[in-house]
C-alpha cells in the first residue's frame, strides 16, 4: 500500500509536468492545427536556462529557496515565451497557408535545429542541478513520507493549470482564443486579431513548457540536450489522449499518463515503461477515436 | 515528348550504371544509403504522399523486415536474398494487424499512434522479445547475399543490387500510380467524403496503402540487413521514421522523382556538411525549415494528371 501511494504521488507529479507540456501542444494545435514538434526542445531549453540562471545569479542563496525558485521560474517562463514567439515568427508563420504536412516538416526541422543549438552551447554531457536548492525534507501525509519537491510541483502545476483555465474560460482574451480555435475566418469577421491570438498562444504555451523544463530539472536533478524528446513525446501522447485542442483534456491526459506510467513501471515492468504508455494510448483511441474529452467531429480537410 | 523522356531515361540509367566506377568506396556507400532511403521514401510515399495518411512510424515496418531477415538467416541459415518475399510478407502482416484497428483515426491521432507503434517496436527489440532479437546489441553475423554464385561484399557490388531493386520499385510504383488503385488513393487524399460517395471503400483502401508501403519497407529491411550484416534497435528509432517522412515531404509528396531527389538531399547533404562537424545537424535543421518555406509543396511536387481526349474529339466536336 505504501508503495502504491508513493507511486501514485510520483505519477501525479510527473503527470502534472506532462500536463503542462501537453498544454503547449494542445493550445497551438487548437488554433493552428499544427503539431509543434519543436515544443519539446523549448522544454529542454527551459531546463538549461533554469540551470544557467540558478548558478550564475545564485538566486536561491540570496532570496531563500522558495522565493528564489519562484523568481527563477518567472524568468525562465518569460525567456522561453520570447523564444516560442520567435519560433513561430521564423518557422511557422510563413507556412500558414501551405499544406499541413509541410508545416510539420518545418516543425521537425526547427526541433533538430534547437536541439543541436542546445548541444553546441551546453555540450552533450548530462548536467546536474545543484542538490541543495530546495530543502530535502519530506512531509508526512496519508501514511507515507512525500518529498517536498513532489508536492510543490503538483501544487504549482495545478495552480498554473487553474490560472490558464480561468484565463481561457472567463476572460475576454481567452474567449478570443477559443473563438479563433473554433473558426479562424469567423473570428476575423467579428473583429478578433487572429495574428495576435496566435502570438499569445505561442507565448503562453512555451512559457508553461519552460516551467515544466525547470520542474524536470528540479525533480530529476539531471538534464541532457536530448531529454525534451522523450518528455515531449509523452506530453504529446497526453494531449492526444485527452483529445487534442482541448485544454482540460490535456490536463486530464497528462495526469492519467503520469499515473499509468508510474504504476506500469512498478507493477508490470520497468523496461516496458514507455511501451505501456503507448499501449494505453492505442487502446483508448480504439474505443474513443478522438481521445477522452475530444469532440466527435467529422473531419473536413 | 515521349522520345525526349526516353532519351533522358536512357542517359540517367547510363550515368547511374557507370557512376560507381569513378567514385571511391566511401562515396559509393553514400550512394547506397541514398538508394536505400529513396526506396524507403517511395514506399512511404504510397501511404503519406498518395493516400494522405500521416505515418510517422515507417521505421517499424523497416525494422520488422530487417529483423525477419536477420533472425531467419542466422538461426536457419536461409540465404538472405531468398528471404526478401518473407520479409515483405512479415512486414505487411504486421502492418495489417497494427493498422486494422486504428485506420479510422483522424490525421493527427493516426500520427501519434504510428509514433507509438514505432516506439513499442523499438522497446520490444531492446527487451529481446521472444529471446530472438538480441536485445540492445541487436543481431550480428548476417550472411553476405549471394547473387548467381557471386557473394556481394564491396559497396560497389551492393550498389548494383540496390540500383536493380530501385529500378523495379520505380517501375512498379509508377504502374501503381496510374492504376485504378492509385487513382482511388489520390481521390481519398483529396476528399475522403466524396471518395466514399463514389463507392470507394475508404477503410479498405487506406489499409491496402498501409500494407503495400509496409511490404516494400520490409523488403528494403532485408537488403539493409544484408548490407550491414549487423542490425540493432537504434537503427529503427523515431528519428529514422522522421528522416523517411522528411524525404517524402521535402522532395514532393506523391511524386517519384521528387522523393528520389528528397533522398539525395536528406542523405547526401549531411555528407557534404561533414566539415561542419557538430554544427552539421544544426545546419540541416535550419535547411529543412528554409526549404519548406521556399518550396511549400516540396521540390518536385506531383503534377496534376493530364488526360488527352481521343483524336477526333479535340475541337469541341465531342459532347460531354
Amino acid at each position: 500500500m505504501e508503495q502504491f501511494l508513493q507511486q501514485l504521488t510520483n505519477g501525479l507529479a510527473v503527470g502534472s509536468i506532462y500536463a503542462l507540456i501537453a498544454l503547449g501542444y494542445t493550445m497551438v494545435y487548437g488554433v493552428l492545427k499544427l503539431i509543434n514538434f519543436a515544443h519539446s526542445e523549448l522544454v529542454t531549453l527551459g531546463a538549461y536556462l533554469g540551470l544557467t540562471l540558478l548558478t550564475s545569479l545564485a538566486l536561491a542563496d540570496r532570496l531563500g529557496p522558495l522565493l528564489g525558485v519562484l523568481l527563477l521560474a518567472v524568468m525562465v517562463m518569460g525567456l522561453i515565451a520570447v523564444v516560442g514567439a520567435m519560433l513561430d515568427r521564423v518557422a511557422y508563420r510563413p507556412l500558414r497557408q501551405s499544406p499541413r504536412l509541410s508545416a510539420v516538416v518545418s516543425a521537425l526541422g526547427a526541433s533538430i535545429f534547437l536541439q543541436n543549438t542546445i548541444m553546441l552551447i551546453y555540450g552533450a554531457r548530462y548536467l546536474n542541478y545543484p542538490h541543495d536548492i530546495l530543502p530535502k525534507m519530506t512531509i508526512h501525509m496519508v501514511g507515507i513520507d512525500v518529498p517536498l519537491v513532489r508536492i510543490l510541483i503538483l501544487c504549482v502545476s495545478i495552480l498554473m493549470m487553474g490560472g490558464l483555465f480561468f484565463f481561457i474560460q472567463k476572460t475576454k482574451v481567452g474567449t478570443a482564443i477559443r473563438a479563433a480555435a473554433i473558426d479562424q475566418g469567423a473570428a476575423k469577421l467579428v473583429g478578433i486579431d487572429v495574428n495576435l491570438v496566435v502570438l499569445l498562444v505561442f507565448l503562453v504555451g512555451p512559457a508553461l513548457g519552460g516551467a515544466a523544463g525547470l520542474m524536470l530539472g528540479l525533480y530529476y536533478g539531471q538534464i541532457n540536450f536530448a531529454m525534451g524528446w522523450s518528455y515531449g513525446l509523452k506530453a504529446f501522447t497526453a494531449a492526444i489522449l485527452g483529445g487534442i485542442g482541448n485544454i482540460p483534456g490535456a490536463m486530464l491526459g497528462g495526469l492519467l499518463l503520469g499515473v499509468v506510467e508510474a504504476m506500469g513501471a512498478t507493477y508490470i515492468s520497468f523496461a516496458w515503461k514507455d511501451a505501456i504508455a503507448f499501449l494505453v494510448l492505442i487502446l483508448i483511441l480504439i474505443v474513443r477515436p478522438t481521445g477522452l474529452l475530444g469532440e466527435r467531429v467529422a473531419e473536413k480537410v | 515528348m515521349i522520345q525526349y523522356k526516353t532519351i533522358a531515361l536512357i542517359i540517367t540509367t547510363g550515368i547511374l550504371a557507370v557512376l560507381p566506377q569513378f567514385l571511391n568506396p566511401y562515396w559509393v556507400d553514400v550512394l547506397n544509403n541514398i538508394g536505400i532511403y529513396a526506396i524507403l521514401g517511395l514506399s512511404l510515399n504510397i501511404i503519406v504522399g498518395h493516400t494522405g495518411l500521416f505515418n510517422l512510424g515507417h521505421a517499424s515496418f523497416f525494422a520488422v523486415g530487417a529483423y525477419t531477415a536477420a533472425i531467419l538467416n542466422t538461426q536457419y541459415e536461409i540465404p538472405v536474398l531468398w528471404l526478401i518475399p518473407v520479409c515483405g510478407l512479415s512486414a505487411g502482416l504486421f502492418a495489417l494487424i497494427v493498422a486494422r484497428p486504428i485506420i479510422h483515426l483522424r490525421g493527427d491521432y493516426l500520427c501519434i499512434v504510428t509514433i507509438g507503434v514505432n516506439e513499442i517496436v523499438r522497446i520490444a527489440l531492446i527487451n529481446n522479445v521472444f529471446g530472438l532479437t538480441g536485445g540492445s546489441n541487436g543481431i550480428f553475423g548476417i550472411d553476405r547475399p549471394n547473387v548467381f554464385g557471386m557473394t556481394l561484399r564491396t559497396p560497389m557490388e551492393f550498389y548494383y543490387l540496390i540500383l536493380a531493386f530501385g529500378a523495379v520499385t520505380i517501375f512498379l510504383f509508377r504502374q501503381l500510380e496510374y492504376s485504378r488503385f492509385g487513382r482511388a488513393l489520390n481521390y481519398l487524399r483529396e476528399d475522403e467524403t466524396a471518395a466514399q460517395g463514389s463507392g470507394i471503400n475508404t477503410a479498405h483502401y487506406k489499409l491496402a496503402a498501409f500494407v503495400v508501403g509496409a511490404v516494400w519497407a520490409g523488403m528494403v529491411g532485408n537488403i539493409y540487413a544484408a548490407k550491414m550484416t549487423i542490425i540493432s534497435p537504434e537503427s529503427f528509432t523515431f528519428w529514422e521514421s522522421v528522416i523517411i517522412f522528411v524525404i517524402v515531404i521535402l522532395g514532393g509528396s506523391g511524386s517519384i522523382p521528387g522523393v528520389i531527389l528528397g533522398a539525395v538531399l536528406v542523405v547526401g547533404l549531411p555528407e557534404l556538411f561533414r566539415d561542419l562537424a557538430n554544427a552539421r545537424m544544426l545546419v540541416f535543421g535550419a535547411a529543412m525549415v528554409g526549404m519548406m518555406i521556399f518550396r511549400t509543396q516540396g521540390l518536385l511536387p506531383q503534377r496534376p494528371r493530364k488526360y488527352t481526349l481521343p483524336q477526333g474529339r479535340r475541337n469541341g466536336e465531342g459532347g460531354e
